[in-house]
């Protein structure tokens, strides 16, 4: 095993910031009232609530700081938010989203599709590029939600949310979005939007697991997920994760701080030194998703005629922690519904790596994987049967499905 | 990550017998690079005594599929065919300290390919080595006999069981209600006999029916050993032909019942002959052709030839001439290539 140890499993979760697990640890020991109480326990951490809400709201530019519920997770806000939205609107029975949303909108989705709604996915193309025609053709006064995400968690491909949500608003329909990736990578300024509700957790931008938040804009409709106390302005039942609050309204701040200093435009050098290096070494690879239109962050990078979990083991062993969109990783059977949406070929979907950086990832680590990466491959295609057909002669298949980065 | 045994680490990361056998006389191929695993394995075996001298393989597949493929040449190596034939999945899986459940197809894999080197090596076709059964996965291609066979040697009781040794049901999940039936029924031994007559006894006795007309293949060993004499002109020359052979084709157009002739006044015949010239450069490049034989609005039936027929790259091939009409015609279709009587699934949704 290597000493070295790189994580470019960002898009998976991130590692806490020191300085969050300081702000969060008074929560944890003695600052431990219930913030909904009246006595002197519970006031610091109700004003440490308020703090944190007026940070998240800062980083999502929301107008007001009761515009933002606090959740466990960016699951829980999204079952919110599709919930709440086909509640308020029972006389809508369709639902607009994407083919490539992830699990936390797809399985609701497909939950009330068979309860009789009506799902419409808007496909992608092999750039991974919403179909904005098929989008268009389905906006009407039957559909209680739009719910599509801001960047895609497999290729970091951003959409056009602002623009569908202006479309949506036209209509006058409920528009969602799940900005897990987006939040803290892009600028975001809701107040200037038409988006109506916006998830988010906290354990992708360096908080700890088990907190998340959801936008929802002043005078939208909503119906309640958690029922029971009223916290939360009852809208979100339940004693609040105080000290993980603490850790998200914190971790907001940087990333605002981030994004303001150019901390992104780093990344995505980074992210681009990685990319480069590793196709400029490692023949029949290419970039999935649009490369001109990612996350600053992220790399899906598609190595043909290797499975990526044989990938992933000799990366690992290497010290290099990434994900795959490979069947064999995830125990199902089929490539990740985002590659098959893509029509990424078979013969390269099952051998999809993606490496996602954080603001912590250094140059030194990025040049130790391109280092390492290229003999990988070399030696899972040494052992594959498709791979000599392929390197004796035959030219690689060349459809239009890469990124423009991986011409 | 997966629970892997140390062994299947081991074996994973210090492959043994990962290689081409140059010599070898007997090859068995299974599975595609569609469904995310493929296996070739290679023999050499001992014409007088049928001992299997050298074994080698080439894996596409996860740590697991590479581990058991591995392990299983070793396990092979010094055994008689017969011996070998005896070789089940879950000695496989023993051999390597188990496998985690999601993953024993990967041995069921091994064993497969085994079968298919001793058929091959014995001069057994596919075909003749296959017993017709109902489809009953359509995502993976897997029959009423393989799922019966696994559930019966491996004891398998549940649907999950048999997605994990033998894929079926792993995907749209639409044969779920089949499968359960399937294991209904064996349940109440409706398919005792059926199917389990043992792959190999079959193989044996086909064998010995033919072995007059191959006695001759046989010898020749390393020229080709007892491929079908169209491969083995070209056995040993790998370049020159399809690397990774799949089951020898039917003739042209048997088994599809509706396959229909050329229809060149059809609105769509030139447009998609157009295309055909367009990406023609191509196919010949690696030494291959296709032929338009009939075309309606949901279907065109094709014959890829050469290099591009039971190639390992046709699924590939299919797929993206799919896409390609897609994009130009705006037209969704399936490409049925008449030259390969499984194909026609291709409509790429």
């Amino acid at each position: 095993m290597s000493e070295m140890k790189v994580y470019l499993d960002n898009n998976a979760t991130t590692r806490v910031a020191p300085e969050a697990l300081e702000e969060m640890m008074p929560f944890l020991t003695d600052v431990y009232g219930n913030p909904s109480s009246m006595h002197d326990f519970g006031t610091p951490v109700s004003e440490s609530l308020a703090l944190a809400r007026s940070r998240v709201a800062g980083l999502l530019g929301a107008e007001k700081d009761s515009e933002i519920i606090f959740t466990s997770c960016a699951t829980e806000s999204d079952n919110t938010a599709i919930f709440s939205a086909v509640q308020a609107y029972p006389d809508r029975r369709e639902i607009i989203t994407s083919a490539v949303e992830h699990p936390a909108i797809l399985q609701p989705c497909a939950y009330l599709e068979e309860r009789g709604y009506t799902v419409h996915r808007v496909p992608v193309n092999s750039r991974g590029q919403l179909d904005l025609d098929f989008y268009r053709s389905k906006l009407s006064d039957r559909v209680a939600l739009v719910s599509i995400m801001w960047a895609n968690n497999e290729t970091g491909t951003v959409f056009p949310v602002p623009e569908l949500a202006r479309m949506a608003r036209e209509k006058g329909i409920l528009f969602h979005t799940d900005a897990v990736q987006a939040v803290g990578k892009l600028p975001i300024s809701l107040k200037d939007t038409c988006i109506d509700m916006l998830s988010f957790s906290g354990h992708k931008l360096h908080a700890p697991k088990g907190v998340g938040a959801l936008y929802v804009r002043f005078g939208t409709r909503f119906r309640n997920f958690m029922r029971g106390g009223h916290q939360e302005r009852g809208r979100r039942a339940g004693t609040e994760n105080s000290a993980s609050i603490a850790a998200l309204g914190r971790v907001c701040r940087m990333a605002e701080e981030y994004l303001a200093s150019g901390g992104a435009d780093e990344t995505a050098r980074l992210r681009d030194r990685l990319e480069q290096g590793i196709l400029s070494r490692v023949t029949h690879a290419f970039v999935t998703g649009d490369a001109r239109n990612r996350t600053p962050n992220t790399s899906n990078i598609a190595f043909e005629y290797v499975e990526g979990e044989g990938i992933l083991l000799k990366l690992n062993h290497e010290g290099i922690a990434a994900s795959s969109g490979s069947a064999c990783t995830s125990g199902s059977l089929e490539p990740s519904h985002v590659m098959m949406a893509m029509k990424v070929p078979f013969t390269a979907a099952h051998g999809t790596i993606r490496f996602s950086l954080s603001r912590y990832t250094t140059q030194e680590e990025i040049d130790y994987v391109v280092e390492k990466v290229p003999r990988i491959i070399a030696d899972l295609r040494a052992m594959s049967p498709y791979w000599k057909q392929v390197a004796e002669g035959a030219p690689a298949f060349n459809p239009d499905f890469k990124g423009t980065l991986g011409a | 990550m997966w629970d892997y045994s140390d062994k299947v680490k081991d074996y994973f990361f210090n492959p043994r017998n990962a290689k081409e056998v140059k010599d070898a006389n007997a090859t068995g191929d299974v599975g595609s690079i569609t469904c995310g695993d493929a296996l070739r394995l290679q023999l050499r075996v001992n014409p007088e005594t049928e001992v299997i001298e050298d074994a080698g393989f080439q894996t596409f597949g996860c740590g697991s599929a590479i581990a058991s493929s591995s392990a299983l040449t070793e396990m092979i190596i010094g055994k008689t065919l017969d011996e070998a034939a005896k070789v089940t999945n879950k000695d496989i899986a023993d051999y390597l300290d188990g496998l985690p459940p999601e993953k024993m197809h990967c041995s069921v894999m091994g064993r497969e390919a085994l079968d298919a080197a001793i058929a091959n090596y014995r001069g057994i076709t596919p075909e003749e080595n296959h017993i017709e059964s109902p489809l009953i996965c359509k995502c993976f291609g897997i029959d009423e006999a393989k799922i019966v066979r696994e559930v019966t040697e491996n004891n398998l009781s549940t649907l999950q069981d048999v997605i994990n040794y033998t894929k079926a049901g792993g995907a749209c999940g639409s044969c779920h209600e089949k499968i359960e039936k399937i294991l209904d029924g064996i349940k109440k031994g409706e398919y005792a006999g059926k199917y389990v007559t043992t792959d190999m006894e079959a193989v044996r006795k086909a064998a010995e029916e033919k072995s007059c007309s191959h006695d001759h293949a046989r010898e020749m060993g390393a020229a080709g050993g007892a491929h079908p004499p169209k491969e083995a002109s070209a056995a040993d020359d790998a370049p020159a032909r399809p690397f990774f052979m799949r089951p020898e084709p039917k003739k042209p157009d048997a088994g599809r019942k509706n396959a229909t002739g050329p229809n060149p006044d059809h609105l769509l015949w030139k447009p998609i002959s157009d295309l055909f010239d367009e990406i023609r450069p191509g196919l010949n490049g690696d030494g291959g052709d296709i032929e338009l034989v009939h075309v309606d609005f949901t279907r065109i039936d094709v014959r890829l030839t050469g290099q591009c027929q039971g190639c390992m790259m046709e699924d590939m091939t299919l797929s993206f001439i799919a896409d390609l009409i897609e994009e130009r015609l705006g037209l969704k279709t399936v490409i049925n290539n008449l030259n390969n009587p499984m194909s026609g699934e291709f409509d790429h949704e």
